[in-house]
């Protein structure tokens, strides 16, 4: 067989080789098919444990409650029992070594995330003691009056009853 | 002198012989054999929401923002809530104001470009809330239009994204049928609800369902008949979302209304 033949012919084999010798370079070596099959489980498996590693920023009641057992049986006791501490207070993060002390989110921002009142029949938004933030007190954080770990209307601040 | 005949003879048995020795490993690769005889596992995380109990304070989407970080005033997010209000002569109005991240804190109903929409409330006929995330679909759209295997379905179901593998192209921002995915605005590649895994895979429950103070998200595990989720799903009404897509969606509804798209 003639040279203008075979010629084109080892390029070829060569870009092919080329080809095949960058792929098993570049594609790391956990990459292939997993436990889902080819269709949706054709991914790098380290990932899986990358995303295991992300830091939890929330720590849940259940951790602060180690330490501060008499604020949480406060507010286990009132009506607000249901709202995790993080939800107002903060993610707790690594917390008191990082960060040492949390950030309480006291704004009247927080608190109409609920006591917005919703005119909604049948929802239990509308069952949720609420105001108008437009009419009531609108200059004033609801803190000066309202004790949010015990939020009962009777259990306002003394100094806003007087 | 080579003829073509003979010239296309030899140059299909060189190029076969280039691909079959692959394709041969490929058929007898004892790791994916076993892969698919032990494919089932026993954890398949499911989720539950119950739509009479929220009341769009939206502590879920602000937690998940700060839990998966997602930059936190970007208007993208891994979960939100949407509020419809139907009204008695059946029109619907639907808005989410930032995924709900701040809750919804008025009664005007934000139309995008034609304003707040003000509905005066004797002519509300009903009003609910509902939270949105990735459904971790059991035949998952997303999963199958990625050309380069970078997003994935893990075994115990949660679909995840490769940071480092994907390239941005966006198939599967537009291949779910739920809008779920979006681009991260620091890391340029596609982002979605992962259920917290790294969460789950501790033994907690997302961020989303320890911040919702009414129990209206719930996170289970399917394959476990004594997980409280389970029973719940398993034996009452519950329903998914846009089902007749086929991708059999993992996160269940109850009390879902028509009107949810």
């Amino acid at each position: 067989m003639k040279n203008h033949v075979w010629r084109p012919l080892y390029i070829v084999i060569v870009i092919v080789g080329v080809i095949l010798l960058a792929r098993t370079l570049l594609v790391p070596e956990d990459f292939g098919i997993h436990e889902r099959g080819y269709m949706y489980g054709w991914h790098r498996k380290s990932n899986e444990a990358e995303w295991k590693k992300v830091r939890v920023k929330y720590k849940t009641a259940k951790v602060c409650a180690e330490c501060h057992v008499d604020e949480y049986n406060y507010i286990k006791a009132s009506g607000h029992a249901s709202i995790s501490c993080e939800n107002c207070h903060g993610p707790a993060y690594d917390h008191p070594q990082d960060p040492v002390g949390l950030t309480i989110d006291r704004s009247r921002a927080l608190c109409i995330r609920c006591h917005s009142f919703m005119p909604y029949k049948g929802n239990i938004r509308s069952s949720i003691p609420g105001i108008d933030p437009e009419k009531h007190y609108p200059q004033a954080q609801c803190v000066m009056c309202h004790i949010p770990h015990n939020p009962k209307p009777m259990n306002q601040k003394r100094e806003a009853k007087s | 002198m080579i003829n073509r005949r003979e010239f296309c003879k030899k140059a299909m048995i060189v190029a076969g012989g280039v691909v079959l020795p692959l394709t041969l490993l490929e058929v007898f690769n004892p790791k994916r054999l076993r892969a698919e005889r032990d494919g089932q596992g026993k954890i398949r995380w499911v989720f539950l929401v119950d739509i009479n109990k929220c009341v769009g304070c939206g502590f879920c989407v602000k937690a998940c923002k700060i839990e998966n970080e997602v930059p936190y005033d970007a208007n993208v997010t891994r979960t939100w809530v949407e509020r419809y209000v139907v009204t008695e002569d059946g029109q619907t109005f639907i808005d989410s104001p930032k995924g709900a991240r701040d809750g919804f804190t008025t009664q005007k109903i934000d139309q995008a470009h034609q304003g707040m929409k003000e509905i005066n409330p004797e002519e509300i006929g009903k009003a609910f809330f509902v939270p949105k995330l990735c459904n971790q679909c059991e035949n998952p759209a997303c999963v199958q239009v990625c050309p380069v295997g970078a997003t994935y379905q893990t075994q115990d179901g949660i679909v995840l994204v490769d940071r480092s593998w994907c390239i941005g192209c966006g198939y599967c921002v537009m291949g779910c049928p739920y809008g779920v995915r979006f681009f991260h605005p620091v890391y340029h590649v596609a982002e979605k609800c992962n259920f917290c895994y790294h969460r789950i895979s501790k033994g907690m429950k997302t961020a989303c369902v320890d911040a919702c103070p009414f129990g209206a998200r719930r996170i289970g595990n399917i394959r476990d008949p004594e997980d409280p989720v389970t029973k719940i799903i398993t034996s009452e009404q519950v329903n998914v979302l846009k089902e007749e897509f086929g991708t059999k969606p993992q996160v269940f509804y109850l009390g879902l209304s028509r009107e949810v798209k």
